[in-house]
């Protein structure tokens, strides 16, 4: 009997990491469904991103009010669960509170006080966060692409934080022995009389109640997120570390075309040469992307990451002047295309049976990929170095090179280039003339 | 007027058997769009007047196929690149000064890998340099004392990291340097970028351009400075639209100095 509660805790704790351990893992597998691409360049400067961008949030702040309240509940979040330690070895040990037995009361006080305060302050940003999302309806929380499960998801996740705050601290107030030792119950002490005039077994049984509700909801909040847009408490670290370091106005240049311009313009090829025995046939599958496997895993990694705060939309030109592109929903549309992807994979022993549908036109439309100015300003905003452009740029390169499907008047832009060098229909041979006018 | 323009040309270098000191990318809209093609003219003045040896490549240019290469058309995009990148190496180039931010950003980021190695610089960052080695000197003269505000090309500013010398270059006019409330990092783009200069845009309540023009006349401006000729033609547009071309001027940061000593 006296092991019940042991053997119960280490059942939950092993299902509970275990089944995130298995969605990790198919999120790797999906991500891998990308091409590859080479960012083992510039280690350093890669780390030092991940160290200002993720770790030290310096582009989170750079909209003073949500980045402020972000920071508040991001450090809580990392501090405060240090305690999830002690829990854990509590529970498994059938130990209460092992941090006393190995630290000093006051240094245990001073830990367990400092989370107190961090749990008050995560809690007061998290009732903020929901009054912007809620009560002032901040526009980028409520585009089109914001509705039912976004919506929800987004909520849920701060109903969630209020929750496991409130718990931590409702467990502190209750715990007798805690509240007596008087050392680090800096807000506990003010919730304690709430619960006065109840027996000392009631008290244990709320104690233990919120203890045990306090790790279920971490569990829970934990595999919640595969689920959920709040991955990027985890995906921001390798996001930002393989985010682009290039100029942003470079585009790169796709090889398989370099190839063939190369051999267009070199007369020595002989263009009826058959391919040398043993030599692969360099022929790319498709240019661009039309479906998320021709995007590259970082772009994959990219859409998993995102977590619709929207930040991208609200800088679009385009999405500023009533056009249907959002950047993030480009982003969302990824990962949504992805998930199913991985869902026809798992359900076809580990092989993608052609379902009839692609990222495009049955995620994003021709009209939104056209709407793009190229300007940037999305990848800009960006808090943790998503690039929705390129995913807009490889979409445009499958629609012109291998539908022929650009506007008309982009057809004509082109046709001019090809044949006069301008893009408009005037003679190279006047190019100077600008001179003597 | 336009038999002051000294405007000679990579052949004539090559024929002397002389390098000049940089090339001039004129571009395409430099070429042949009239509002460009003041800009152009603007900007070799000042070349003339400093004493700069530069040289363009007159019908020997190309299109760069930056927008091409937008719009996806990554074929013709590299097509353009290889034969320009052929003509600039033929030609031993070293140095490009070109006042239009997408030549500049294509020519910059994405020649070097076909194998187009060169410096290159945006024509604000040029003349700037051209100022602090004391070979080009500003005064204000009618724009001094002007409230004028510097419009970021997104090619120029985000995509490049290139905020501060068109900025300077103004505050040498001794003008009263005035930002929108979307500016440098934040700028708000014009519209015409990724090959949106060549089409209609998609459907919406309002056009980019008159969304950044009310951004502009928001903080009463007297002259609206840009650094790309398309930026040019859709914030000139945009002050026509709303009926505001008596009071306000849409200027290129080279046409603002040139103009400011009467050239």
């Amino acid at each position: 009997m006296n092991y019940l509660s042991n053997i119960i805790f280490a059942i939950i704790l092993i299902v509970g990491i275990g089944y995130f351990a298995k969605n990790v893992k198919k999120l790797f597998r999906n991500i891998k469904l990308g091409q590859d691409t080479d960012v083992s360049d510039n280690k350093s400067q890669r780390w030092k991103n991940m160290a200002m961008i993720a770790l030290g949030q310096s582009k989170m702040v750079r909209r003073p009010i949500s980045g402020f309240l972000h920071v508040v509940v991001y450090v809580g979040f990392i501090i405060i669960n240090i305690e999830v330690l002690e829990i854990i070895i509590d529970g498994l040990f059938g130990t209460h509170r092992i941090g006393l037995k190995i630290l000093p009361i006051s240094v245990y006080g001073f830990l367990i006080g400092t989370f107190e305060v961090l749990a008050v302050l995560v809690f007061i940003s998290v009732i903020i966060f929901w009054v912007r999302r809620n009560i002032l309806k901040l526009a980028r929380f409520w585009k089109s692409e914001m509705t039912s499960w976004p919506k929800n998801d987004g909520n849920f996740i701060l109903y969630f934080e209020m929750v496991l705050m409130t718990l931590f601290l409702v467990m502190n107030a209750t715990d007798l022995d805690f509240q007596a030792m008087n050392s680090g119950n800096v807000i506990s002490q003010y919730i304690a009389p709430w619960f006065s005039g109840l027996s000392e077994s009631t008290l244990h049984f709320i104690e233990r109640g919120a203890w045990w509700l306090h790790i279920v909801g971490i569990l829970i909040f934990l595999n919640y997120l595969y689920f959920s847009k709040h991955l990027h408490i985890l995906l921001a670290f390798p996001n930002t570390f393989y985010g682009n370091l290039k100029p942003k106005g470079q585009f790169n240049n796709l090889e398989a075309v370099t190839n063939e311009v190369k051999m267009m313009m070199d007369p020595n090829i002989d263009p009826f040469a058959a391919t040398p025995e043993g030599a692969e046939e360099e022929v790319p599958a498709k240019f661009g992307a039309s479906d998320v496997q021709d995007l590259n895993w970082v772009q994959l990694l990219n859409a998993y990451t995102c977590t619709e705060c929207g930040r991208c939309t609200s800088e679009c030109p385009a999405n500023q002047t009533g056009k249907k592109l959002s950047p993030r929903k480009i982003m969302m549309d990824t990962r949504d295309r992805l998930e199913e992807v991985g869902k026809n994979i798992d359900a076809n022993k580990g092989e993608f049976k052609d379902d009839g549908k692609q990222l495009l036109d049955d995620y994003i439309t021709k009209e939104e990929l056209w709407a793009c100015t190229s300007c940037n300003a999305c990848v800009e905003a960006c808090p943790v170095s998503i690039d929705p452009l390129s995913i807009i740029l490889e979409m445009r390169r499958y629609l012109v090179m291998e539908q022929s499907a650009a506007p008309v008047e982009l057809n004509n832009m082109m046709t001019n280039i090809e044949n006069n060098g301008a893009p408009w229909p005037y003679n190279q041979m006047d190019r100077l003339n600008w001179k003597n006018e | 007027m336009s038999e002051l323009l000294k405007v000679p040309t990579m052949a004539e270098f090559m024929a002397q058997g002389k390098q000049p000191e940089v090339l001039f990318w004129v571009g395409c809209a430099g070429s042949f769009d009239d509002r460009a093609k003041k800009i152009t003219k603007a900007f070799v003045k000042l070349l003339n007047k400093a004493n700069v040896e530069f040289a363009v490549l007159g019908t020997e240019e190309s299109c760069t196929g930056d927008p091409a290469k937008r719009a996806g058309n990554e074929f013709l995009f590299q097509m353009q690149a290889v034969t320009n990148i052929e003509v600039l190496n033929a030609y031993e180039v070293k140095k490009i000064v070109t006042a239009c931010p997408h030549c500049f950003n294509t020519i910059k980021n994405e020649y070097p890998e076909l194998g187009g190695n060169y410096e290159v610089m945006h024509h604000t960052t040029f003349l700037k340099t051209l100022l602090d080695e004391g070979r080009l000197t500003i005064e204000g003269g009618k724009y001094k004392g002007k409230r004028i505000t510097f419009h970021d090309p997104c090619y120029l500013g985000r995509a490049n990291n290139v905020y501060e010398a068109p900025r300077e270059l103004i505050q040498k006019l001794e003008a009263e340097l005035i930002e929108m409330k979307n500016c440098k990092r934040n700028g708000l783009c014009c519209g015409a970028g990724g090959a949106q200069m060549f089409k209609d845009a998609e459907k919406g309540d309002k056009e980019v351009n008159i969304e950044r023009t009310e951004q502009a006349l928001e903080i009463k401006p007297e002259i609206i400075a840009a650094g790309c000729p398309f930026c040019n033609t859709m914030m000139t547009d945009g002050v026509k639209a709303k009926e505001k071309e008596s009071d306000v001027d849409v200027m290129d940061v080279a046409e603002l100095i040139a103009n400011a000593q009467d050239l």
